[in-house]
């Protein structure tokens, strides 16, 4: 955008990075490296969440794996919790701009769940109990990189943060760490999830500023 | 478009209450948005530091005199928020910054939409409900619409004059019914204290009717009002909710 120096604002001017307003200092400033562009550091842990908080007992929670032969591998709570367990530590991202560092979580590798399943399809639609969707390539929830995790800072995680269980896939925005997953689904192509068909982007790349279409 | 961070003028500054106000901003290219919406702000510091927030637009293209490039957000200030203050206190008429945006699909309500609607809002929740509200009345929409605002005291309200007019729009009508947490009106027949289940079923649309809902305000606000809706019958699927730090929300 051609735009010089503005006179009209007492305390605004422009520059190469933005419009710089003089009376504006910031407090939280941030250079760490683990902090992406457009992304504040918080202490605390917002909630965001487009309806009520689904209430599952763990006797009825159950995960699942849907491959394109509509073979279904089921874990109920009592055969996921003897799966291996991993302890998490990981660096957290929000599209609304905070992450929250060092954030500690257990659960089970998507590795470990995949190892049971067969499939040749590259993409999944991860699914929720009430009724939450998101899109994930497979390729992003393999190799170390994704959980379904139950524990938060050595407590259980609590419903409004997605328990008995989300998935944790951390190096993408936290909308695509879907609270109160269910199950996922194979899918031979990439599809949009529930938010993805809301204004947000298809993958989420934090590192990228991938938050919109 | 919503990716592209675009220079906003401020054309209007109002105080709401002492510690929130209203900022209309001109930003040219824009065409509209949807009610309940939000925006991206950016604030960037003389050394180039850089802060973003979202913040839930107040406004309705076409009501109150917002024209198609305009928008309005109120912003409340928090005691330990980076931009708000400097929102709050600091921006002038004649001063710019920039904006990312309207961004949102899920939490808006369109004139298109024609079932009854309840609105419900804690606190500065109410910013993206009155967007709806304002949507509503401009659009003349025969949709029953309902507005349940819990605030702390008469003062801290947002919007008490205009709701008060939107309440008597003959057109488009919206109920609007108050819950004083700390200090009621005088002469108000309710004491004082927080929404309680029964308070919420008496003053919200009933299930039979599948009301919409559009919940907004803190998290243990919202957690509860929605436990209780679903308790009280009212579809999950049909209760939209926002809360502060998530999106929408504000620092």
């Amino acid at each position: 955008m051609p735009r010089g120096l503005v006179s009209r604002g007492p305390t605004q001017y422009a520059s190469r990075m933005g419009i710089v307003s003089s009376g504006f200092l910031g407090r939280r400033r941030t250079d760490d490296p683990r902090v992406p562009p457009g992304q504040y550091a918080t202490d605390g842990f917002p909630v965001l969440s487009a309806g009520p908080t689904p209430r599952i007992s763990k006797e009825d929670w159950a995960f699942t794996i849907t491959n394109e032969t509509g073979d279904v591998r089921r874990w109920s709570w009592s055969e996921f919790l003897a799966l291996p367990q991993e302890d998490v530590s990981t660096d957290i991202h929000c599209v609304t701009s905070w992450s929250k560092l060092a954030t500690s979580w257990r659960g089970v590798a998507l590795d470990t769940l995949f190892a049971e399943v067969d499939s040749t399809f590259e993409y999944t639609m991860a699914h929720s109990y009430g009724g939450y969707t998101t899109n994930v390539p497979l390729a992003d929830l393999l190799d170390g990189k994704a959980w379904i995790a139950h524990s938060f800072d050595g407590e259980d995680l609590a419903p409004e943060h997605g328990g008995p269980a989300r998935l944790l896939v951390p190096h993408l925005y936290f909308w695509k760490s879907a609270k109160w997953v269910s199950g996922l689904q194979m899918l031979p192509q990439d599809q949009p999830g529930f938010w993805e068909q809301n204004g947000y982007n298809m993958y989420g790349d934090p590192w990228k500023e991938q938050r919109y279409w | 478009m919503s990716t592209v961070w675009r220079v906003a003028d401020v054309v209007d500054v109002r105080a709401e209450t002492p510690s929130a106000r209203t900022i209309r901003l001109r930003i040219p290219g824009l065409h509209g948005h949807l009610a309940g919406q939000h925006v991206d702000v950016r604030l960037t510091a003389p050394d180039g530091y850089q802060a973003v927030r979202s913040y839930s637009i107040a406004s309705a293209t076409g009501a109150n005199g917002v024209a198609e490039d305009e928008l309005e957000l109120t912003v409340e200030e928090l005691p330990d928020g980076e931009m708000s203050p400097y929102l709050v206190h600091g921006l002038m008429v004649g001063g710019q910054l920039e904006v990312r945006g309207p961004v949102g699909g899920w939490f808006v309500w369109r004139p298109t939409d024609t079932g009854p609607v309840q609105l419900i809002a804690g606190g500065s929740g109410v910013v993206p409900l009155m967007s709806m509200a304002r949507a509503h009345a401009a659009s003349g929409s025969a949709a029953p619409f309902r507005l349940l605002y819990s605030v702390r005291t008469p003062e801290s309200g947002f919007y008490r004059d205009e709701l008060e007019h939107l309440s008597r729009d003959a057109a488009a009508p919206l109920a609007v019914d108050y819950v004083y947490t700390r200090t009621a009106p005088a002469g108000a027949v309710t004491p004082p204290g927080r929404l309680t289940a029964e308070a919420l079923s008496a003053a919200v649309v009933p299930a039979a009717e599948s009301p919409t809902f559009y919940l907004c305000g803190a998290t243990p606000f919202v957690e509860t009002v929605s436990g209780w809706l679903v308790d009280a019958g009212h579809a999950p699927e049909r209760i939209r909710t926002e809360r502060y730090g998530g999106i929408g929300g504000a620092s």
